[in-house]
């Protein structure tokens, strides 16, 4: 089930080889690959459940994998969450996890903690080491505060923001530790259209900064505008990987999306769409073009007339993509292919 | 609907008593003077009566109570009625502080008059004057019902017990209409302080029993007074734009304690008062600022003082060493620093309750330890239940700390001398803990407090940064508890329990965080203060002292969960107030400069 992960120019800022996490008898990551190039964003989708955080998780250290290996610019992560975001790895939360009764600033200097040393009895003594110290914290902390437009909010409790500038605050804290990699768990999560459209706007800034991007995220819009490339996960494992284009494309997707159809229900689908196969038989056969066909799955036939009856409706779906669940189904069904290669 | 409730609003009486407001600020002003003024004659003939309340024009004991509560009812009450050069008395609200004002006099006359009669058998033991203050306190009261609430929104109060609370209740206060020179703010934070000193020093020096109640009584109702008033804001607000000067102030007035001493009766509950308040600013290093629940800490305080017994020369101490002090101190704050290390290493890794039940037993394993330590049960080091005794006084540079002084021609006993001594290493540890505070370090602490696990995907180890907390706090522990060694001249592990009905132990020492106020600098030292004080004074109540303070924490932890002194966080924790938390000044203060620029521009 496991594809080659797409090659990439130059090293990878984040390499996972055969990631598999298990829960006792549950294994909720199975075997995953992904790599992440330098600049690059990537987007990490799957139904929920898929395995998407768990394997956030894994790559932060917050669990330690049970197999594989995860690789940031060549060496081997620790499995200390602190030690990871040391090397340059930082991340958000699903559910923003903010310092809450912390102001504005405090939590932007609490993410400075890895670029900073100064310890104990440099507070105490409070040398001219320690001033300038805070002072340089506090100016990179105001940097990214401007850069994330949280500025004026400088001493608000965290726990009074709204909830778009508390994604964004996460996002600032995360990016205080200047980490070579960000890992974005569900930016956008219960944002609306502008604060997503913001979003998006301030995640290409930071990939224009130098900063690779892995994002989860469930909005297809946000996913397919943003990435370069795309890993969908199911049930633990990767099932594809690559440009928006090929990902959408994957009738597999969809069916892991809207689950596959059975018996009855899937007959009766062929039925009713049998009016227009001949318009679905073309656009399947231009689809196919695109990409070679997928040899893996005996299932695929089975898949490729109910996909290729919808083809044609989707055409125009596709144009509309947009965040909610009901568009998501329509997305990916454009046409089937197989595998990247 | 609406403008109907609106205008039966109007209509209603709002004040509990139904009065023109005019004539309750008039009766107020009145009978707070008449208060102010019957303290002049005598409330009683004997002199039986603690404080001696026998004469004329010389107010005396708990009259000088009844004189401090009319004079602020007063010159509250003319604030309210619009009085020129007496408006700045009441930036919050100014009816809710003279009803508080109002009852505070009351509650403390009568208390006085109550007593005297049950103590001296019966109400002909009672002058005229003290008929006369009971009168005037009563009328002040009356006026003062009379006076309607400070806030006219909200929905108007049904019965008269809602009247009542709502006149009681809080308004902003009002900005500063005008600033003054900084000069005139040192003096009034000086003259505060000053204030605090007297009130304190009184209160201490007030004879146990029901002297010290009607105080009691008395500052319980006159402190919301005061806050109501909006005054103990604008201190506040005062002593952060001066810190250091505050700081200072608050040391000075510390220190001239014992000066006010005569003797040492007193002064030892002052340098115990500041053995248990460090201790408790300790505690509020783990507790407070780390999220650490410490059940043990007193175990810390215990091997400071059994360190410095050890090597202070006594002649029972086991090792026979001798060391000067400080070494001994030194000595005192690595013991507890290792054994904090010793404690925190592997137990660290746990959370929450779980840690707080190993803390627990560490707390009983080192008194027990102690205990057992004694030649038959195990090796002869602690001498067991008896104890180090006969822990010799201090000596520094050849100031023994045994003998009288005279400093400043003022003789300053034992007690004295290490009461200056702990103001000393009470400033050490608050000088520790506002700077570990303000730094990477206090914020890594904070953060673990709030979310670990965020905190830990911020690169903050955590287990590390927890086990410095834990060390910290155990040698500032241990620090104090060298002093108390030499303070209590014995060190027996029974000092050290987790739960007593003398502080220190464990259970207090948590208490006066808690109630102090979590994670502030001066929330633990005033927590401490009183729980230190209150049992002290109130010995006579025995077997209920424990049920009252019991009662005391469940009420002040109903309705004031952050604690007296509450850190602006857990203010804003506890009472959800949407935005109000956007420090007071600088939003107009940035809007003004970002309009300035943009002007410029």
């Amino acid at each position: 089930m496991t594809t080659p992960t797409m090659p990439t120019a130059g090293a990878a800022v984040l390499e996972a080889r055969g990631v598999t996490m298990r829960f006792g008898g549950l294994t909720a990551v199975r075997d995953v690959d992904l790599t992440v190039g330098p600049g690059e964003i990537v987007g990490l989708i799957g139904p929920n459940g898929a395995g998407k955080t768990t394997f956030f998780n894994c790559l932060t250290g917050l669990y330690v994998p049970t197999e594989g290996s995860v690789s940031y610019q060549g060496t081997r992560l620790s499995r200390k969450p602190h030690l990871v975001t040391q090397a340059g790895v930082a991340r958000t939360f699903q559910n923003i996890r903010l310092f809450a009764n912390m102001t504005v600033l405090e939590n932007v200097l609490v993410g400075r903690h890895t670029r900073t040393k100064e310890g104990l009895w440099s507070a105490l003594l409070r040398g001219p080491g320690f001033k300038k110290a805070e002072r340089t914290s506090e100016q990179r902390a105001m940097e990214l505060l401007e850069f994330t437009g949280l500025a004026h909010k400088r001493d608000h409790l965290a726990r009074n923001l709204p909830y778009g500038e508390q994604r964004k605050l996460e996002i600032a804290r995360a990016l205080a530790s200047d980490p070579g990699l960000l890992l974005l768990d569900e930016p956008t999560a219960g944002m609306n259209p502008q604060e997503t459209r913001a979003t998006q706007d301030l995640v290409l800034a930071i990939r224009d900064q130098g900063t690779a991007v892995l994002v989860i995220e469930h909005d297809m819009r946000f996913i397919f505008n943003l990435c370069d490339r795309v890993a969908v996960l199911v049930q633990g494992q990767k099932l594809t990987e690559g440009t928006a284009e090929v990902v959408q494309a994957d009738e597999r997707v969809v069916a892991a999306y809207l689950g596959t159809p059975v018996g009855e229900e899937a007959g009766s689908g062929d039925r009713a769409a049998e009016a227009k196969t001949g318009d679905a038989g073309t656009a399947g056969a231009t689809a196919d073009a695109e990409g070679p066909a997928d040899t893996a799955d005996a299932a695929d036939t089975e898949d490729a007339t109910d996909a290729a009856d919808r083809t044609a409706e989707s055409e125009t779906a596709d144009t509309e993509t947009a965040g909610t669940g009901e568009t998501t189904e329509e997305t990916p069904d454009t046409a089937q292919t197989g595998d990247t290669p | 609907m609406i403008a109907m409730t609106t205008h039966t609003t109007t209509a209603t009486p709002r004040a509990p008593l139904p009065l023109p407001e005019r004539a309750a600020r008039l009766t107020t002003a009145a009978g707070a003077l008449a208060t102010t003024l019957s303290t002049a004659l005598a409330w009683t003939w004997s002199s039986d009566f603690p404080g001696d309340l026998t004469y004329y024009f010389s107010p005396a004991g708990l009259q000088l109570v009844t004189l401090a509560g009319g004079l602020l009812a007063l010159l509250l009450a003319a604030s309210g009625l619009g009085l020129r050069g007496l408006r700045w008395l009441t930036p919050g609200g100014r009816n809710a502080a003279v009803l508080l004002a109002a009852l505070a006099t009351f509650a403390a006359t009568w208390f006085t008059l109550g007593a005297i009669a049950v103590q001296l058998g019966g109400l002909v033991n009672l002058e005229p004057g003290g008929a006369v203050a009971g009168l005037a306190a009563l009328l002040t009261l009356l006026g003062a019902l009379g006076l309607p609430p400070d806030r006219t929104d909200g929905p108007p109060p049904a019965g008269p017990w809602q009247r009542f609370t709502a006149t009681l209740a809080a308004t902003p206060v009002r900005r500063r209409t005008r600033e003054l020179p900084s000069w005139a703010e040192i003096l009034i934070i000086a003259a505060a302080f000053a204030a605090g000193l007297i009130v304190f020093t009184y209160g201490i020096d007030t004879d146990d029993g029901a002297p010290f109640v009607g105080y009691l009584l008395f500052m319980v109702l006159a402190v919301p007074a005061l806050h109501r008033a909006g005054l103990i804001a604008r201190l506040t607000q005062l002593t952060h734009t001066h810190r250091g000067i505050a700081l200072t102030a608050a040391f000075l007035a510390a220190a001239l304690f014992p000066f006010t001493q005569d003797t040492d009766q007193y002064t030892i509950i002052g340098a115990n008062i500041l053995i248990f308040a460090t201790v408790a600013l300790g505690l509020n290093v783990v507790v407070g600022l780390a999220g650490l629940l410490d059940l043990g800490y007193v175990a810390f305080l215990g091997v400071g003082a059994y360190a410095a017994a050890l090597v202070s020369g006594s002649p029972e101490s086991a090792l026979g060493l001798h060391f000067p002090f400080w070494a001994a101190l030194l000595t005192g704050a690595a013991a507890s620093l290792v054994f904090g290390v010793l404690i925190g290493a592997p137990t660290l890794r746990l959370r929450g309750d779980y840690l707080a039940i190993v803390t627990l037993g560490f707390g009983e394993i080192f008194r027990i330890a102690m205990l057992n330590l004694n030649g038959t049960t195990g090796p002869d080091i602690t001498n067991g239940a008896m104890g180090i005794p006969n822990i010799p006084n201090l000596e520094i540079f050849g100031f023994n700390f045994g003998e009288p002084h005279h400093i400043l021609g003022i003789p300053v006993a034992t007690y004295g001398n290490y009461y200056l001594l702990m103001i000393l290493v009470t400033a050490f540890v608050v000088l520790v803990f506002r700077r570990a505070a303000a730094s990477r370090i206090g914020r890594a602490w904070i953060a673990i407090r709030e979310d670990e696990t965020a905190a830990v995907a911020m690169g903050i180890n955590s287990f590390r940064l927890r086990l410095l907390a834990f060390a910290l706090g155990a040698s500032l522990a241990g620090l104090a508890g060298t002093v108390h060694a030499h303070v209590v001249t014995t060190a027996t592990p029974e000092q050290f329990q987790f739960a007593g009905p003398q502080p220190p132990n464990s259970a207090f020492l948590l208490a006066a965080v808690i109630l102090g106020g979590m994670g502030t600098l001066s929330g633990p030292l005033v927590g401490a203060a009183l729980l230190f004080l209150i049992p002290a004074k109130l010995d006579f109540l025995q077997d209920y002292q424990l049920l009252l303070f019991g009662i005391a924490l469940v009420l002040l932890m109903r309705f004031r969960p952050e604690g007296l002194i509450p850190d602006r966080r857990k203010q804003l924790e506890f009472h959800e107030t949407g935005q109000l938390d956007v420090p007071d000044q600088r939003l107009p203060d940035t809007d003004a400069t970002l309009g300035a620029t943009q002007a410029k521009a």
